[in-house]
């Protein structure tokens, strides 16, 4: 089997994974990285973020706002420090990236221009128009070009890391080309591989977010952290689940109910005001929006279709000339897929699942429990998002602790000791045995699309925008039913070169992992925080649950739930207020 | 919820165990909006699971899917089944080899792509506490349609040049030589030039267009590199001014 030897081992070429790709080349050339992704880097799903990246950038704005704005959106389950350090230093890397080339749009006069954003007091989202993360991803990706110390092994599938002793010494990963295993080598693991939105059926996630990363680092004893948290994002394109940024609101755009009534000022986001308001109505946080749909829904308010219930997203008195300047990649999309152009008509729209705010637990420096494995971006779970992440903190989020992740990478490569061979030549061969076995089994009943399918809707039914006991329960039987039939697939193909029946059914034992921990951690949370809503326990419940819910691996059956104190330094729990109150 | 059932003839090819690349046809069930990427899905996931592509966020921004559709290069989540009767035929992108079924090797575009250092080349590079550079929109203008290429190779399927001869460094990687060259921040030109100047670059465009006419992205990669040989020229020609480096 082919050997990589190299010092720091990025999982998924994606915003973070190419960000800390770069801060090792560019700190210390001397040290090797390998950079491995399941897709070209290009095709990562950064490349789907629309709106911008917010950091403070004007005079009216502080860091201690940015900080308030992203504490109170997350429902206090925010790990203050992390946020501190975010706030401060999201400013450098947009700086950065702008440095490197992004093409950041801008004021009259050549300065970086900001937008508002849901959630936030003061404007401070960059913006690139409306394919901010296109534009990040790639420059950041051209910008990797430079490195020679970047070694990437693209479409390559990780399956499994490589632990000796508590400390992580490398993965192992299938060529998709050639079907064949390869054993990376080194002493840091850098997992940046985005998130899982997949698990649900109607997302807008591309088919890559299969939470690959988390799962691999779930099955090496990492608990995955607040994954009960899931965001729905308030406007999505009925039947694709299509993403219309926030920045449609943001540049002034309403939500109307069947009746053309803006609904949100029922839901005490109001009052209703021609223009944005910051932290009012449309411009609220996305999971109150997302559950105002919901309500709204109940009373028999929204607009039946055959994709489900919609609103209207009015975009109208925008204007031609800044729907094209600001938001031609949404007038693209509304008119391909709904035939509505935002310029004339309405857009129907309705909440689809987006960002998972959960992920591999780390600390402050991007650090796992096992040493020498760190990880970034959506996978990872610092935690700045809390019960909710706003809008534009996530391109953020993934420069400042992809970077990060890097910084303590480096450092510890330094020190760390020497692997075993023959412990790691042992995990290796297993690995590999367990494909094979998979290659090898015949006689199997079930099908993937079948499992996933069921996942799919159960996940839907029970773990949504609003949930309940039964509901959950359900979804945690059904759930692991999927898990134990899952030992039951076949390959269909047995082909080596580029066999995506292999890899789907390898995504499909991942998402399942994940899902589980979602409906379980859910399960466990009786209260309602942010996303995660329980019609049962409609309160917040701070004596027992301002804590981190923590989600360990069994093999045998669902995982053992636990939690985790949330670190608060200067900002204490209170009502999240926005509309009329939060002026 | 109206169902219609289209049949889709698919180019194959496992080296495993075909000699030579075949069509199988699908008969596919089809939602009315559909996109031709979701008649694949349906195929993957209800009738052959053997079948491989690549796919991923089904919104035209990643660039994963593109392919040949009754002769013609489109990302495969942006051609809609509406646009369509009768038997669509699927292939994958051209002038690149088949690694199987509809996924092409594209190694061949990742080193043109890396030969034009598409990253942006300072004067003197800025710390971070210098802030960002000034670039009026007017500024950003100039290059911003030549930054939305997303690599997803339909221009390099349809150029007949690129076809013809493989050396050639092709209109998306060319693009972004420009696109580096026209951005106000940018003096990366004089060394782009080495790679956009010589005979596999500006100079082997026959100016067909094909490329431009393909590109979901409007990025017009034939008019970029009309300007490159443009500046190109003038570069040539400056050189033999006196100061000129020749």
């Amino acid at each position: 089997m082919q050997v990589v030897n190299a010092d720091v081992i990025v999982v998924g070429a994606g915003g973070a994974g190419l960000r800390a790709a770069i801060e090792v080349a560019e700190r210390s050339p001397e040290l090797s990285v390998a950079l491995i992704s399941k897709v070209y880097p290009m095709r990562s799903h950064t490349c789907a973020a629309e709106g911008g990246a917010a950091a403070v950038a004007k005079s009216d704005d502080s860091l201690e706002y940015h900080f308030n704005d992203t504490v109170a959106g997350g429902d206090w389950l925010t790990d203050q420090d992390a946020v501190d350090l975010f706030v401060n230093e999201i400013p450098k890397e947009l700086t950065q990236l702008e440095h490197w080339g992004c093409p950041w749009s801008r004021e009259s006069a050549g300065d970086i221009a900001v937008r508002p954003f849901g959630g936030m007091k003061i404007m401070r989202t960059w913006y690139a128009a409306d394919k901010t993360g296109f534009h990040m991803l790639h420059t950041l990706f051209q910008t990797s070009l430079k490195y020679p110390s970047i070694k990437r092994f693209d479409e390559h599938y990780t399956t499994d890391l490589l632990v000796d002793d508590g400390r992580c010494y490398g993965c192992t990963a299938i060529e998709m080309r050639t079907g064949q295993m390869k054993s990376f080598r080194g002493k840091a693991v850098i997992i940046c591989s985005g998130g899982a939105g997949r698990i649900f059926p109607f997302t807008t996630n591309g088919a890559i977010k299969t939470g690959d990363g988390m799962a691999m680092a779930y099955r090496a004893g990492v608990p995955l952290k607040d994954m009960e948290f899931v965001q729905y994002h308030p406007t999505g394109l009925p039947g694709s689940g299509i993403l219309l940024t926030e920045g449609c609101r943001g540049e002034g755009g309403f939500l109307l109910n069947k009746d053309g009534y803006r609904y949100l000022q029922d839901y005490g986001l109001g009052p209703a005001s021609d223009k944005p308001v910051l932290k009012a109505m449309e411009l609220g946080p996305r999971d109150r929006l997302s559950q105002a749909f919901w309500q709204e829904a109940k009373k028999g308010r929204t607009i039946e279709t055959k994709w489900g219930d919609v609103i209207h997203l009015d975009m109208r008195h925008l204007g031609e000339k800044l729907i094209n300047e600001r938001l031609p990649l949404v007038r693209d999309l509304a008119r391909s897929y709904v035939n509505a152009d935002p310029v004339t008509d309405l857009v129907p729209v309705r909440p689809v699942v987006h960002y998972m705010m959960g992920g591999i637990h780390t600390d402050i420096n991007a650090a796992t429990p096992i040493d020498g494995l760190y990880a970034a971006g959506e996978c990872a779970c610092v935690s700045i998002n809390g019960a909710n992440r706003l809008g534009s903190n996530s391109l953020g989020e993934l420069l400042v602790f992809g970077a990060r992740a890097a910084r303590f990478a480096i450092e510890h490569v330094k020190t760390a000791p020497t692997a075993r061979d023959e412990v790691i030549d042992a995990q290796v061969n297993d690995a590999k045995g367990r494909i094979d076995a998979l290659y090898k089994r015949t006689g199997g009943k079930e099908r993937v699309a079948d499992l996933r399918k069921i996942m799919n809707s159960t996940l839907e039914d029970g773990c949504g925008i609003y949930r309940d006991e039964a509901g959950l329960k359900s979804s945690c039987e059904i759930v692991a039913d999927v898990r134990s039939r899952y030992k039951d697939i076949n390959l269909e193909d047995k082909s080596h070169v580029y066999n995506t029946d292999l890899y789907q059914t390898l995504e499909l034992g991942a998402m399942i992992e994940v899902a589980q921990t979602v409906a379980e951690s859910a399960l466990y949370r009786t209260e309602s925080r942010g996303a995660h809503q329980r019609l049962d326990f409609p309160e917040r419940d701070d004596t027992n649950f301002l804590k981190h819910s923590m989600a360990f691996f069994n093999p045998n059956g669902a995982p053992r739930v636990d939690y985790h104190e949330v670190i608060i330094t200067k900002s204490q729990p209170a009502k999240r207020v926005y509309g009329g109150q939060a002026a | 919820m109206s169902i219609r059932t289209i049949k889709l003839e698919v180019l194959r090819y496992r080296p495993e165990q075909d000699k030579e690349p075949f069509f199988q046809t699908y008969t596919v069930p089809c939602e009315e909006e559909w996109v031709v990427l979701d008649a694949l899905n349906h195929v993957k996931d209800e009738i052959d699971r053997t079948l491989s592509y690549r796919w991923s966020c089904h919104m035209f921004v990643c660039g994963s899917c593109g392919m040949v559709i009754n002769g013609e290069e489109k990302l495969g989540c942006k051609a809609f089944l509406r646009d369509y009767s009768g038997t669509i035929r699927i292939e994958p992108l051209r002038n690149f080899p088949i690694e199987r079924d509809l996924v092409i090797v594209q190694d061949d575009f990742i080193e043109k792509l890396t030969s034009v250092k598409p990253y942006l080349i300072p004067k003197e590079e800025k710390s971070i506490e210098q802030g960002t550079y000034k670039q009026t929109p007017t500024e950003l203008k100039t290059y911003k349609q030549y930054s939305m290429c997303m690599n997803c190779l339909l221009c390099y399927s349809a150029c007949p040049q690129y076809g013809l001869e493989s050396e050639f460094i092709g209109p998306a990687a060319l693009a972004l030589a420009h696109r580096y060259n026209t951005d106000s921040r940018d003096v990366g030109r004089s060394a782009r030039e080495d790679m956009a100047a010589a005979h596999e670059g500006v100079w082997a465009c026959s100016f067909v267009g094909a490329c431009s006419q393909v590109c979901p992205k409007d990025v017009d990669p034939a008019g970029a590199i009309q300007q490159l040989k443009f500046s190109s020229a003038v570069d040539y020609l400056t050189s033999y001014l006196p100061g000129g480096k020749r």
